[in-house]
């Protein structure tokens, strides 16, 4: 039989067509899936920060009595009330709180892992504390209600479910990030820093608290803030141990509530569309602005790396 | 003081700090896995989970995290990693770029729980689905859509540049080279950030409390017919995952082996942490080996 080999079918005439046409092709694909980020980012923005307004625009709440009261009662049939100042409150004061414990702790754990036994550190503690980042939250909340509350209970006072231990929950929870994020801030200083002030003299102590400490402030405090905005946005860990109440807590062992925690349980039960309804959105437009801050925060901070 | 005595006590005080974080995760990890060790028996992997009276199994939230998983995954991964290449490829430094790399920054620190309220906003009420396990991955997708676009630029970053470089050379196309040259390249990187990224998704419970819902219906596992009410794949149906169990059995304490349960499902759930994050290292290190022969 005979066979003519068509110039068309042959797979590298062929191919070099299909390949310029599957450029073209694959830059678009690429381009979408970029375009359905920006596109997602601001779908949630818009959706959530209209969904949140509707409290204020079509039931008539004032804004400055959300942010500013103290009573929050929106079941109550003659007057209902909503001031969210106890529940922001109570999200800034656990997420402060715990990055006070958190900070020193994983600041000195980070130096310990580079400056003082690198080895060591480099082998053992950096991998078993980023199994840790990946503790799911509610295992850390599940610890909490099992170990720590009845610990508080009996030994500080109280009920147990308190502001202190939704903060210790917290600082355990975002201290492996605050460790390995400031880990790497420690160790992506240049050597000659270490170097320099060694050959100056100077102790290690001096070396860590003069050179170093202050030429990775800035990226050590975005380690902090990180921290904190990941402890602003837990819910359930927080949830099971701080009690939630909605009263305005009055010392650290009292029960307490956070934006999160309310959104959480609340959400479920209430008719979608009503007042107290539309009035979680709002506290949750609330995290979501933070979170806009959070990053704004970091922005600043990371412009202000010298090193 | 003495400066040298000041180093001193500055170093026992690092190893302090050093020491208590080993502690705690130590005390931590061994508390989670020797209590729910004991718990942990055939029965409790098989049985379905009860409402009310105690024996409870984790059957059917096992089943539910691994198809939340897996779906979330089928979503995310090719997304993810369009944009990995756009980001570490195509982006011109610019203010489009600037501004993707700020959407992916907002979406990567967002409160879980709010990505929940915006799946309960769409895909549950928009939509009128109701809580559905398609909601719960599209909620979790949006989670790890970041994650997974960060991973693969920075794996594809991380090849070589000389290998793009010689295939450019040769006359390949820009998007051939990507294809043929850096994607496979890249592959250890996205593979190992993927099965990370997965150990993440399989603990996330705030972002599917109002999106896949807090119970499971009956479920048959011999109706393979995905549009059957029963069908444990049908897509339609809520969900409850093991993470979101933990959260609800402790907070509605109906059941009263409560603390049995949770500290059963907390084991699991650490304990798939755990092998996602050893399995993510081993077979990096194998790939790595097998596509560059270092040893």
């Amino acid at each position: 039989m005979e066979k003519t080999l068509n110039l068309k079918d042959h797979r590298l005439v062929k191919k070099r067509n299909k390949k310029l046409n599957g450029g073209v092709r694959g830059k678009w694909i690429v381009s979408i899936s970029a375009f359905i980020i920006i596109g997602l980012t601001l779908a949630i923005t818009i959706f959530l920060t209209i969904k949140g307004l509707q409290s204020f625009i079509k039931n008539g709440l004032s804004p400055i009595e959300f942010l500013t009261s103290l009573e929050w009662n929106p079941t109550s049939k003659d007057d209902p009330s909503f001031g969210a100042l106890p529940f922001i409150f109570g999200s800034f004061a656990v997420t402060f709180l715990s990055a006070l414990i958190a900070a020193p702790l994983g600041i000195g754990g980070a130096i310990f892992m580079t400056e003082i036994a690198p080895k060591w550190g480099r082998k053992f503690l950096r991998p078993a504390i980023e199994l840790l980042v990946g503790i799911p939250s509610v295992v850390y909340g599940f610890i909490g209600l099992t170990l720590l509350v009845p610990f508080i209970r009996e030994h500080v006072g109280g009920l147990g479910f308190s502001l202190l231990s939704g903060t210790i929950v917290l600082s355990i929870m975002i201290l492996p990030t605050v460790t390995s994020i400031a880990t790497d801030a420690m160790s992506s200083l240049p050597n000659s820093l270490r170097e320099g002030s060694y050959a100056l003299g100077a102790t290690r102590w001096q070396t860590i608290r003069k050179v170093l400490i202050p030429a990775a402030f800035p990226s050590l405090l975005t380690a902090v803030v990180l921290g904190m905005a990941r402890a602003f946005g837990e819910a359930l860990a927080v949830q099971m141990v701080i009690g939630n109440v909605r009263n305005f807590p009055e010392s650290i062992i009292d029960p307490a509530a956070t934006l999160t925690t309310i959104i959480t349980l609340n959400m479920g039960h209430t008719t979608y569309g009503s007042l107290e309804n539309n009035s979680l959105w709002s506290l949750g437009l609330i995290l979501l602005m933070m979170s806009f801050i959070f990053i704004l925060v970091i922005r600043y901070l990371s412009s202000r790396r010298k090193v | 003081m003495n400066r040298k005595l000041a180093n001193l006590l500055a170093t026992g005080m690092f190893v302090t700090i050093a020491m208590i974080i080993v502690s705690l995760l130590v005390a931590l990890f061994s508390y989670i896995v020797v209590q729910g060790f004991q718990k942990l028996n055939i029965e409790f992997f098989t049985s379905p989970s009860s409402n009310i009276r105690a024996g409870g199994g984790i059957r059917d939230q096992l089943f539910n995290s691994f198809y939340i998983l897996f779906l979330t995954m089928i979503m995310t991964v090719p997304l993810g990693v369009l944009g990995g290449i756009y980001m570490a490829e195509y982006a011109k430094p610019g203010k489009l770029t600037n501004f993707i790399r700020s959407c992916i920054e907002v979406l990567s620190s967002l409160p879980s729980i709010v990505i929940g309220m915006f799946g309960l906003l769409v895909f549950v009420n928009t939509t009128g689905w109701g809580y559905t396990i398609i909601g719960g991955a599209l909620a979790l997708s949006i989670f790890n859509i970041p994650i997974m676009v960060r991973v693969s630029e920075d794996a594809i970053r991380s090849v070589p540049r000389e290998l793009k470089e010689a295939s450019l050379s040769l006359g390949v196309t820009h998007w051939h080279t990507i294809k043929t040259i850096l994607l496979p390249g890249a592959f250890p990187g996205i593979l190992t950030g993927a099965i990370l990224a997965s150990g993440r998704v399989f603990g996330e419970a705030a972002a599917l409390l109002f999106t896949s819902g807090l119970s499971t219906p009956r479920l048959d596992y011999m109706n393979w017919n995905p549009f059957s009410e029963t069908s444990p794949l049908n897509i339609f149906r809520p969900a409850e995952t093991l993470a979101v169990h933990i959260w609800s059995v402790n907070t509605q304490g109906l059941i009263p082996d409560v603390s049995e349960v949770a500290s059963g499902a907390s084991a699991v759930l650490v304990i798939s942490v755990l092998l996602f994050n050893l399995f993510a290292r081993w077979i990096g290190n194998v790939i790595h080996q097998r596509l560059t022969a270092v040893r």
